[in-house]
């Protein structure tokens, strides 16, 4: 038995007019400080004002929440009693709305306590929507729970499918200005959790077609949108490519890209959407050295997205030069060497980052599980920039 | 070969766990301590209970109880008997198993989330066991 879960999903041109039509009359929006900065926020609280709803803001939420923001967000929310939660921002916002709500059901419990084994009913209390300001993570489609133990330093996988959003929200004037730099790492973040969720042991035909069609969007329209960040069509393109991207791999799970990913960034603050994507070619390379099957997912993706041909193993070489060559015209990193990371320290906290990456439900749900001997190979390959050949 | 859910073979998992040094290298400073309970369900006609005692890469106990009083453990872990066999044959993934509800945890599941690899050599364990099934 699995699930797939979804969003009702607004999309297009004034999406946003969907507040009008949504019952309740009190909203509590979960948002930063550079979302208000940005004037994204005013986007938002202009249609709720229209509605006639009541709304609070609680806009302290930081990069990679951590737990104490979330048990003040908590707190905030049981003071205001809303019919909704509103989260409008990135993964990390979207996050924080989805564990605030879990928090406004079930008060009694501790932030990390915000799991499967818990059942929390929010929406006999309230409704929960995402808005988000960036196309990356995809937060808006996943249940998925990413905070910061700040205490352990360490990134917490948390979430419950009940903490799927009720509605989300894409309206393209919330991506709109993002820079190029957000719009190339987002966008590697978008690729991988297409790929990752397409190939995941936990996946399926069911989970199959977002990933799919995520992927081909991303080598269609994430350069474009990089280059131009006014290209309306390719705004949107990717924006949607997001939202497909979360319900690919939140329905199914992330692969080795996330789990070295998760690793490096964790230890050495590279941004999440840069270093899964720098990660991921050499991941996929791995996991074709060693898995028929994947190879054979790959070589499909290379077929569908990219008009590739040959046989399969030559398919899923394509598919994977071709994110190289993404990667290359977005000024990401294409080694661990590129993000300016000192290779002393590198090799000194190798050790940590293998225990970090053994330790990720995403390293046993793909179709060939590494040992420490591989990921150790792996990250110093990635290091160099060397192609897996293992 | 030992008949699942019984003491024979809590004696030969916890002496396979011993030996599997990939298990004692991931759960090296892990802490905690189980019930597994059996809920009725296809062979099973009682409930069973399974106490697990893991510390620092150590199985130091696993015994069938029949009274439920006798540990406090930190964890509980309860199915019916066709979910755990699906669970030991590897036909289930554990964290799928609690995602969906078809096994219910009490305790503090990030903690075990912290230790995904020594969780996954659980089962590794338990599929290499040559077990008889009563169904």
């Amino acid at each position: 038995m699995w699930a797939f879960s979804s969003p009702m999903i607004s999309y297009g041109d004034n999406a946003l007019e969907y507040i009008l039509q949504i019952r309740g009359n009190k909203a509590f929006v979960v948002a930063d400080k550079n979302i208000v900065k940005l004037g994204l926020l005013k986007l938002v609280t202009d249609q709720l004002d229209a509605a006639g709803k009541k709304w609070e803001v609680f806009d302290e939420v930081e990069p990679e929440p951590s737990l104490i923001t979330i048990k003040k967000g908590g707190a905030a929310v049981a003071k205001f009693q809303p019919d909704w939660v509103i989260g409008v921002g990135g993964g990390s916002v979207m996050d924080a709305a989805k564990a605030i709500i879990l928090l406004l059901a079930r008060p009694d419990l501790e932030p990390d306590a915000l799991s499967p084994a818990e059942t929390f009913n929010f929406r006999d209390k309230a409704r929960l929507m995402a808005i988000p300001t960036t196309s990356g993570t995809g937060s808006e489609a996943t249940w998925a729970i990413v905070l910061t133990d700040t205490v352990l330093g360490r990134k917490l996988g948390l979430g419950t499918p009940e903490s799927m959003p009720d509605v989300a929200i894409l309206d393209p004037v919330m991506v709109m200005g993002m820079p190029p730099l957000i719009t190339a790492d987002t966008g590697m973040d978008v690729l991988c959790h297409a790929i990752e969720g397409y190939t995941s042991l936990w996946g399926s035909t069911i989970t199959d077609g977002p990933g799919l069609i995520a992927t081909r969007r991303v080598f269609q329209y994430l350069v474009r949108a990089y280059k131009d960040g006014s290209d309306l069509e390719a705004r949107k393109e990717m924006m949607y490519a997001a939202t497909l991207g979360g319900m690919s791999f939140g329905n199914s799970m992330a692969g080795l890209g996330h789990s070295l990913g998760h690793a490096l960034g964790a230890l050495f603050h590279i941004p999440h959407g840069r270093a899964v994507g720098l990660f991921l070619p050499y991941t996929m390379e791995y996991l074709m050295n060693g898995s028929e099957e994947t190879t054979v997912k790959y070589a499909e993706m290379a077929r569908f997205c990219l008009g590739a041909s040959g046989d399969d193993k030559a398919c899923a070489k394509a598919l994977i030069a071709a994110i190289r060559k993404l990667a290359k015209s977005l000024a990401q990193p294409l080694s661990v060497k590129d993000c300016g990371i000192d290779k002393a320290k590198y090799d000194k906290a190798i050790p940590d980052l293998v225990d970090r990456a053994l330790n990720e439900v995403m390293t046993i749900s793909v179709k060939r599980i590494p040992e420490s001997e591989d990921l150790i190979k792996m990250f110093a390959y990635a290091y160099q920039g060397k192609p897996i050949d293992f | 070969m030992a008949k699942y859910a019984t003491q024979e073979w809590c004696d030969l998992y916890k002496e396979a766990l011993n030996k599997n040094t990939a298990w004692s290298e991931a759960a090296k400073t892990w802490e905690g301590d189980f019930y597994f309970i059996f809920e009725v369900g296809g062979p099973i006609k009682e409930p069973r209970y399974m106490y697990i005692d893991l510390w620092h890469g150590n199985c130091r106990a696993c015994e069938m109880v029949t009274d439920t009083s006798k540990y406090k453990p930190e964890f509980i872990i309860s199915a019916p008997y066709p979910i755990w066999k699906r669970i030991c044959l590897k036909q289930l993934d554990s964290t799928q198993a609690i995602i969906t509800k078809q096994s219910k945890l009490t305790g503090n599941m990030a903690k075990i989330m912290r230790y995904t690899k020594a969780a996954n050599e659980l089962t590794n364990t338990t599929q290499k066991l040559p077990t008889e099934w009563e169904d």
